[in-house]
């Protein structure tokens, strides 16, 4: 194991790598810091701000579960069939990265808008997209899949297929072989792609705010105060919202850990 | 000529079940099962095929594939259970067709090479995965089924009480019982191959396959499992299809042993048949002309060596074995001369050339002492020697040329 300042070279890459570190972490701390605690406790003692972070959390975790359930057969799909146009499905399951979020927002709002064929279909049994919180889940949904099914896709294909072959021949359907080998030895890059992609979707803006404005999620709450009322109006609402963002991230990514470690003993 | 790799019925090519049992308490059970047909089979998928395979393995048998890597041989057991669809070709068990049917209806158990265990279960998790999908439980307590329901949500370590007690006594048989809450990572080679055959077992397959069991083992480990091997599966009475590229595995284990070459069975017989009268050059070459004999291993003296008799055969031979066991000789490492030899090697024996073959460059001479020994010269000593058929020769042999296993 080398030291940081081993060798020039090593040298300049940590001041290099240094640099990178101190511009994301400066202007967080910087927002954080910033604000009285007494006016972050007043933003937070305000309704529309808690039901907006409230409304937040709750969409991506649903839009993070409906990609888990329809996700990881997908995954399972191209880590373990050979199909063809295989590629086409992987490109298109990460195309959602590339595609600018404003623009994902308007192809949305195309399909599931009040008058398209979906939109209209789901009115019968009670469902609005537009100006509403099923909007602002399948906007998160649209943006963040990609990772929930990559992540889940490299899990089962580090899974040695032979394992499942022994379940098989030990008496375990198909079924059964994924649910007691597959799934429980894919489980944790499953789960680290759950995080990634809830974080991901709480972190949604651009989607979300072309497809439901209102009901307001909290990027889209900061976005009109600093619109309407300026940065000093604007920034405790960010502190709060990075404050919580960084808070449940490390947490899950301790659990993540602690699963990771109860794999490898 | 004596047979040299006579084992009891090696001798006889008629199904094991026609013989009288070798002793009682090795008798397959009586409900023993498991007789494996395979007919014209072919199979072809990018790197290996198998083509107009056939097979007839006969309850309770222990029969060995063996061929080059390469040669198809995991793709052939695969095939027969069910993991891979052949083109052509029928896969009988008992009489019953399973070519179609799904790998977990078939009874037929397998062990990988690596062992593939489910690294996320400890030992007795392994072993009970099979008995766990039989429906065991259900025969369980009705707090055991809670426990298990509470339990199950974090991969219990909680058994139920029938899983347990198969659990224990497949591991009391095959010495892994002080495992049981242990890692598959955290065992050694041995180990795992002992646990991923257990798996196997204690769901009472009505056929175990082994894909090269012993190839990832080292030698120590390998000798203690091939004990292990030759044993279990006897007591059990379940029929074993081995494959191994490794011919003195071969020889130590089967019953019978098919020879396969590029996908196709070129020769099927007793250890005896292969290394005696081998069907063609490949085989020949493959199981290499040595001399293979089948005995046991007597007693230690106190310089180191022990003795291995073989009929009236015996030789003065290094190892830590005891009991039944196979001796060869390499046909380069016997010395031929006129005239008695002194030299320091442990075995000499007075016999009359029976054959003189030549290969070309090499001339293999065979001399009965008996019984018979296959050696190799040079032309050039050939000649100086002036060997002729019938001509009275001294054979001598170190005892560490013996490999005895």
């Amino acid at each position: 194991m080398k030291t940081l300042f081993a060798n020039r070279t090593l040298t300049f890459f940590t001041v290099l790598g240094a640099l990178l570190i101190f511009f994301v972490t400066w202007p967080l701390l910087r927002t954080v810091s910033g604000s009285q605690p007494t006016i972050i406790w007043e933003t937070l003692m305000e309704a529309e701000v808690r039901s907006a972070i409230l409304l937040t959390f709750y969409s991506s975790a649903l839009a993070t579960l409906i990609a888990l359930v329809v996700g990881v057969p997908l995954a399972y799909l191209l880590a373990r069939v050979e199909f063809p146009g295989k590629r086409l499905i992987e490109g298109v399951v990460d195309v959602p990265i590339v595609v600018p979020h404003s623009a994902a927002g308007i192809a949305l709002l195309m399909v599931f808008g009040r008058r398209s064929l979906l939109g209209r279909a789901f009115g019968l049994v009670g469902l609005r997209f537009v100006s509403a919180a099923p909007g602002i889940v399948i906007a998160m949904l649209f943006v963040s899949l990609s990772f929930l099914v990559d992540s889940a896709r490299e899990g089962f294909e580090a899974v040695d297929p032979r394992l499942e072959r022994v379940a098989r021949t030990l008496g375990a359907s198909p079924w059964q072989a994924f649910w007691r080998v597959s799934f429980p030895l894919a489980w944790r890059s499953i789960l680290s792609g759950m995080i990634l992609m809830w974080a991901r979707g709480l972190s949604e803006f651009g989607a979300v705010v072309i497809l439901a404005y209102h009901p307001m999620i909290a990027p889209v709450l900061l976005y009109r105060r600093f619109e309407s009322y300026g940065l000093t109006y604007a920034r405790p609402v960010a502190a709060i919202i990075i404050v919580i963002c960084l808070l449940i991230f490390v947490l899950l990514r301790l659990i993540a850990q602690e699963q990771k470690g109860r794999g490898d003993r | 000529m004596p047979p040299a790799a006579d084992k009891p019925g090696a001798n006889q090519s008629s199904p094991r079940e026609m013989l009288p049992p070798r002793d009682p308490s090795h008798a397959p059970r009586p409900e023993a099962a498991g007789r494996l047909q395979v007919r014209d089979l072919w199979v072809d998928l990018k790197e290996f095929h198998l083509r107009e395979i056939a097979l007839d393995i006969a309850a309770g048998e222990y029969f060995v594939v063996l061929g080059p890597t390469g040669a198809g041989k995991t793709v052939l057991l695969e095939t027969i259970a069910g993991l891979f669809q052949p083109h052509r070709g029928r896969v009988l068990v008992d009489g019953e067709d399973i070519t179609t049917m799904a790998p977990e209806r078939r009874g037929i158990g397998f062990v990988y090479q690596d062992y593939a265990l489910f690294p996320h279960l400890d030992v007795a998790g392994n072993i009970a995965f099979g008995l766990r999908l039989n429906g065991l439980r259900s025969a369980d307590s009705p707090l055991d089924a809670l426990r298990r329901l509470v339990g199950r949500l974090g991969y219990p370590n909680d058994l139920g009480e029938k899983i347990r007690r198969h659990v224990e006594d497949i591991s009391q048989l095959l010495s892994i019982d002080h495992l049981l809450h242990r890692r598959p990572r955290t065992l050694s080679g041995g180990e795992q191959q002992r646990v991923a055959l257990a798996r196997a077992l204690v769901v009472e397959p009505r056929l175990l396959l082994l894909d090269e069991p012993l190839s990832a083992l080292d030698p120590e480990t390998r000798e203690g499992l091939q004990r292990e091997l030759a044993r279990v599966p006897r007591e059990l009475g379940t029929t074993t299809l081995h494959v191994t590229h490794d011919f003195e595995e071969a020889v130590a284990l089967g019953d019978r042993i098919a020879v396969v070459h590029e996908g196709r069975v070129v020769q099927v017989g007793t250890p005896e048949d292969i290394f005696r009268r081998p069907a063609d050059r490949f085989v020949a070459r493959f199981v290499g002309v040595r001399n293979i004999f089948e005995g046991a291993v007597l007693h230690q003296d106190g310089e180191g060596y022990s003795s291995f008799q073989s009929g009236h055969l015996e030789l003065a031979v290094v190892t830590d074995l005891t009991g039944p066991a196979h001796a060869s000789i390499r046909p380069e490492d016997i010395i031929i001369s006129r005239d008695p030899l002194r030299s320091t090697a442990r075995n000499h024996f007075q016999g009359h050339v029976v054959d003189i073959a030549d290969r070309g460059t090499l001339i293999y001479v065979t001399v009965s002492v008996p019984p018979a020994f296959t050696c190799v010269m040079t032309r050039r000593s050939l000649e100086e020697l002036a060997l002729q058929e019938d001509k009275d020769v001294y054979l001598a042999f170190k005892a560490s040329a013996v490999h005895v296993f």
